[in-house]
């Protein structure tokens, strides 16, 4: 079966939605086609590893819009479809159920999957990612009886799961391979502070901590055995280990990719007619000194598709926006403004031990990115300094009598 | 159910209709209205969803939290009838609310 469409949108996440969004309010009066591989229309992801895991916030409430909405945006909504293949040439992709689309224009918005522990009795049954909403429903559903929780990965996924958790009373261990949490997103005055949170909190840390095997009984879990040899009872594993971005599709259609999709400052790929967003979309990022990377984050995703939107309506405008960033754990909101990528020096404001202050990245003495705990002043100034590129005297940044936006040009 | 009317900075007016005990940002997007971006999706955390409460109201749907005044006071559209969209819970007294959309930064 073949089905021609203007517009064919493969990922039905916040980018993809925001593509069909943003075309419909700039009058778009073609056929879109939207096509996800999980069976939800699309909803807000964030929430997954925070208040939907905490149970407080209902899967209503997890929809970007109403299912009737795309009914009436003429967004054709083909979900439970993953499209297998592309021939760029003659503007046609395949879903695994073997329908054929004739495309005006893709959008590539695939985004990635969970990456699964690749260790052995990484399969065992009992071993969760937290993704989509169907892997977080079967999370919380196992976590109800479950009593010693073992969270491998000390990036965000794992330490909100952690402080979620931890308030249901269950054993949290969480085991780092580099020797701090955050290592890689955040400097180490961050990562100190949130090991101490929590731990404080009863999260038991281990921090430059190997995993080697996870033993299992009948199929399911039962341990997870260290480099050390030290053994740790689990009847649930959360691995939080990163994304790997959806891109053989693409690279087998002959899409020039690398740490993803590449794609340039209007998201266009290497292919004709095809754009891609996202969390998947590698691009060059002026705000990392020019590096290509991929950013995964909501803000990215809907800044992108609105670009895309733009080029397709036929007034092109890059998206060129302060990358941002939002974690919630226990009470405390952080929030990142810009890219660390290179940075040379940091500089706290403010005393952690208030539980609010913030840590600024500088590279060559320029403000390059800020990460703010239960500051949302420093976050929001830290915006336009970032995007200002400026270069400020160290003293007076550090000195939190100065607000910081009194630096904002 | 409370009546929510939204004004659009063309000046277009539509009444929506809406929970109690939902935000506005809540009721908009049900209703599916996109004029809000709504990037943090409604848990204070960016200054997305901003709208002007109509005078008449600014009283009735109470007090600005400090995160949120924070978040307001950094946007170069803010005004004294500023709020955001997210932290205004809809309520059997706001029944007739009138919000405008703010410019996007």
């Amino acid at each position: 079966m073949t089905v021609s469409t203007d517009i064919l949108i493969v990922g039905a996440g916040q980018g993809g939605a925001q593509v069909a969004i943003s075309l419909r309010q700039g009058g778009f009066e073609g056929s879109i086609t939207m096509v996800g591989d999980e069976p939800d229309a699309p909803y807000d992801r964030p929430p997954l590893s925070k208040d939907y895991l905490a149970g407080e916030k209902t899967v209503d409430r997890l929809s970007l819009r109403k299912p009737e909405f795309w009914q009436e945006k003429a967004v054709d909504l083909c979900l439970g479809a993953r499209v297998v293949t592309i021939d760029a040439d003659s503007h046609q992709a395949t879903t695994d159920q073997g329908r054929t689309y004739h495309y005006g224009k893709l959008i590539w918005a695939a985004g990635g999957f969970a990456r699964p522990l690749s260790i052995p009795g990484g399969d065992h049954a009992g071993i969760h990612v937290i993704r989509t909403r169907a892997q977080v429903d079967q999370l919380r559903s196992e976590a109800e009886t479950a009593q010693n929780i073992v969270i491998i990965g000390g990036g965000y996924i794992g330490l909100e799961a952690a402080a979620v958790l931890i308030k249901q009373g269950k054993k949290i261990t969480l085991l780092e391979a580099e020797d701090r949490v955050l290592a890689r997103v955040a400097g180490a005055d961050i990562s100190a502070f949130y090991e101490a949170e929590h731990r404080r909190q009863g999260v038991d840390i281990g921090t430059g901590v190997g995993v080697t095997h996870l033993t299992g009984e009948n199929g399911r879990v039962k341990s997870v055995v260290l480099a050390n040899g030290d053994e740790l009872t689990a009847d649930l594993v959360i691995a939080g280990i990163g994304l790997v971005p959806n891109k053989d599709v693409m690279e087998a259609a002959g899409a020039k990719c690398s740490n993803g999709v590449d794609v340039d400052d209007l998201c266009r790929t290497s292919l004709a007619d095809i754009f891609s967003i996202g969390d998947c979309a590698c691009h060059k990022n002026s705000y990392a000194d020019g590096v290509h990377l991929r950013v995964e984050s909501v803000p990215n995703a809907v800044g992108q598709a609105k670009a895309v939107a733009s080029v397709i309506l036929g007034a092109p405008k890059p998206f060129t926006d302060v990358p941002w960033f939002w974690s919630n754990q226990y009470d405390l909101k952080l929030q990142t403004a810009g890219l660390n990528h290179g940075y040379d020096e940091t500089l706290l404001r403010g005393d952690p031990a208030s539980r609010s202050f913030s840590l600024l990245y500088l590279r060559k003495g320029q403000i390059i990115a800020v990460d703010a705990v239960n500051m949302i002043k420093d976050f929001m100034a830290g915006k336009k300094l970032v995007a200002q590129a400026i270069v400020v005297d160290k003293a007076q940044l550090a000195d939190t009598e100065i607000p910081l936006k009194s630096f904002v040009v | 159910m409370a009546k929510l009317h939204v004004l659009t900075s063309d000046g277009t007016e539509t009444i929506l209709n809406g929970d109690v005990d939902t935000s506005v940002l809540e009721i908009m997007q049900d209703a599916g209205n996109s004029d809000l971006m709504a990037l943090c999706g409604g848990c204070c955390s960016c200054a997305t969803c901003h709208v002007y409460v109509d005078e008449q109201w600014l009283s009735a749907v109470g007090a600005v939290s400090e995160d949120e005044g924070d978040l307001l006071d950094s946007s170069d559209h803010k005004k004294n009838n500023s709020r955001l969209a997210c932290q205004v819970k809809m309520t059997d007294a706001l029944d007739g609310l009138r919000v405008m959309i703010a410019p996007e930064d």
